[in-house]
């Protein structure tokens, strides 16, 4: 019926209670029941929050590792510069549109995909296992398959089959850059969100169908206004963890047009990647990691109120 | 209308929605057919104008893969993903169970903690990670990714290992407390079997995550710890477009995720949604 979300929530507002009502517990008690999450914890800050501190710290001085005697503390003059930075902001707009465009053009499909498994039919099971291979394959190895096998301009499948149509051959990675990645990563993209819409398809109450079907609802009425609404956290979900996932993307940027031409298809990884690993510029780097910090907070921080709202408000 | 021509309508409606689902379903799978049918090609075959369709399937490629020293990247991939795997799931089950079955004081602040750090964008890390690592000299050292794809997976395992832990009746453990069973005893021989399930889910994850991770094996191994996808990239640009053998190495590589992933369609959504949907 419900996600275990939902009973994660009155999970922890059960837990959260139990402990109130235990406030007297003893301090050897409270170290007991701390002792098996510390070592997690402690693993978790140091490997992941101590870097992020050294980040900060790096986009205060002009390190170059290319002038080892220029690691001076420079103050914000990194973020300065980004300011000033016009391909900082194109990248950044590169990562919007790469995130969105794939998060809602898989989604689409998405739901598609799942609404047409939802139903009995010969070779169901053929038919999902084939649906979700995309996702399991390496995302190195798409990169490949797609720059190389499918959007080559001379022997590419996908020129080929454009030609029987008789339209001619692009060279898709320097033409279309950003239409090529967003290509590879819907195509892998695509299984993922049509899981989770099928997996909240399939917790569907069927009496409510039935009982709509009974009211005499046509499919579409019954769509809109029964089944889209108890889909809409499911939906919700995808999105958030598609974009958390899918704006980190670097593979696919790296492998099949390394970010050109020029800077026309690099989002900000692969920005901040070049700048530290091509540019040796590690403050400029730093910087620009500390400001993507940011805004992943803000937009994370916001994206999560709302699911969580969603989530709490309803049952 | 009569009935017999509606359920006529439903029926063709039907196949219509079976043919169109086949259709979809069969594009989705052609990349990697396509793939598949290309790593059995001979080179000439592989690049050409038109695309060769039939031909006689080789095994050239694939042995040329795997003589080509491809087993030093193998056995990092596996270690790099092995030991990680089963660091998460010792660091994650007792963090799950702490947040759980006898939770600490301030639940939904850790877990949200553990969550905020998938966000944390791996580029803006990875600066302090290669110098800290370079000073440390450990870089190229297989270890190092050891230890990243753990602090990589644990947040995904805290969150599913609970969700888990949370679906064990309480009477379950309030029995085995009664009987007088200890800690370790009611963990070893109550809760584990229980959620045995859940564990295996977990490590799939853990497994499709680290085996396919690209990013920090780029940047921090060389040629002692570099791992399966460092090979896939290194086939692509030394040697220039072999083709067929590109298709063979990357469908080796995605081999095991794939097969992994199809025997166990059912945990994948619970996994890839964190345990948040069943």
């Amino acid at each position: 019926m419900s996600t275990s979300t939902i009973d994660r929530l009155e999970g922890s507002r059960r837990a959260a209670r139990a402990a109130a009502a235990e406030r007297t517990i003893s301090k050897a008690e409270g170290w007991r029941r701390r002792g098996p999450l510390l070592p997690a914890l402690i693993f978790t800050v140091i490997v992941t929050q101590l870097p992020f501190l050294v980040t900060i710290w790096y986009s205060l001085r002009g390190q170059n590792l290319l002038r080892p005697g220029e690691d001076i503390f420079v103050g914000l003059s990194n973020y300065i510069d980004i300011a000033q930075d016009s391909t900082f902001r194109q990248t950044a707009l590169n990562s919007v549109v790469i995130t969105l465009g794939c998060v809602l053009v898989a989604m689409v499909l998405g739901i598609v995909l799942a609404l047409l498994l939802d139903r009995p039919f010969f070779g169901r099971g053929v038919a999902r296992t084939m649906l979700i291979t995309p996702f399991l394959v390496m995302p190195v190895a798409t990169s490949v398959l797609w720059s190389v096998a499918l959007l080559n301009p001379t022997y590419g499948l996908f020129n080929w089959v454009l030609g029987v149509f008789g339209i001619e051959a692009v060279d898709w990675t320097s033409t279309y850059p950003i239409i090529a990645i967003l290509m590879a990563l819907v195509w892998q993209w695509t299984p993922f969100m049509m899981l989770l819409v099928l997996a909240g398809l399939q917790a569907q109450a069927k009496d409510v169908l039935e009982a709509a079907s009974v009211d005499g609802a046509g499919p579409w009425r019954t769509f809109r206004s029964i089944t889209l609404p108890h889909l809409r956290r499911y939906i919700e979900l995808g999105v958030l963890l598609g974009v958390i996932y899918v704006v980190n993307t670097f593979d696919q940027i790296y492998l099949m047009t390394a970010g050109g031409p020029g800077t026309a298809s690099a989002n900000l990884p692969f920005y901040i990647y070049q700048r530290a690993f091509l540019g040796f510029d590690i403050g400029q780097a730093a910087a620009m990691g500390v400001v993507v910090v940011i805004a992943t907070i803000i937009v994370a921080s916001a994206a999560l109120r709302l699911i969580f709202r969603s989530f709490e408000v309803k049952e | 209308m009569s009935d017999v021509t509606r359920a006529y309508r439903r029926r063709a409606t039907g196949g219509v929605l079976t043919t169109l689902t086949w259709l979809l379903a069969l594009a989705f799978f052609f990349p990697v057919a396509w793939m598949a049918a290309t790593a059995f090609k001979q080179e000439n075959q592989a690049a050409s104008d038109p695309p060769t369709w039939f031909f006689t399937p080789t095994l050239d490629q694939f042995r040329a893969v795997i003589e080509g020293g491809s087993a030093v990247y193998v056995a990092n991939s596996a270690i790099a993903t092995g030991v990680s795997t089963v660091l998460v799931l010792l660091l994650g089950i007792p963090a799950a169970y702490a947040l759980s079955i006898r939770p600490v004081e301030k639940v939904s602040d850790v877990l949200f903690f553990f969550i905020s750090t998938k966000m944390l964008p791996v580029v803006a890390v990875i600066v302090p990670i290669y110098v800290v690592a370079g000073q440390l000299k450990v870089l190229d050292n297989i270890w190092t990714l050891v230890v990243l794809y753990t602090a990589m997976n644990l947040p995904i395992a805290v969150w599913m290992m609970r969700s888990f832990f949370l679906e064990v009746p309480g009477e379950v453990l309030e029995a085995a407390s009664v009987d007088g069973a200890g800690l370790m005893r009611t963990l070893r021989s109550v809760l584990i079997p229980m959620v045995a399930p859940g564990i295996a889910a977990t490590a799939l994850i853990c497994v499709i995550f680290s085996w396919n991770e690209f990013f920090f094996a780029l940047n921090l191994t060389a040629s002692r710890a570099a791992t399966v996808p460092v090979l896939i990239v290194s086939t692509m640009t030394s040697e220039g477009l072999f083709l067929a053998r590109l298709c063979a190495a990357a469908l080796l590589a995605s081999l095991p995720v794939i097969l992994a992933g199809w025997i166990a369609q059912k945990q994948l959504v619970r996994g890839l949604s964190m345990g948040a949907i069943k």
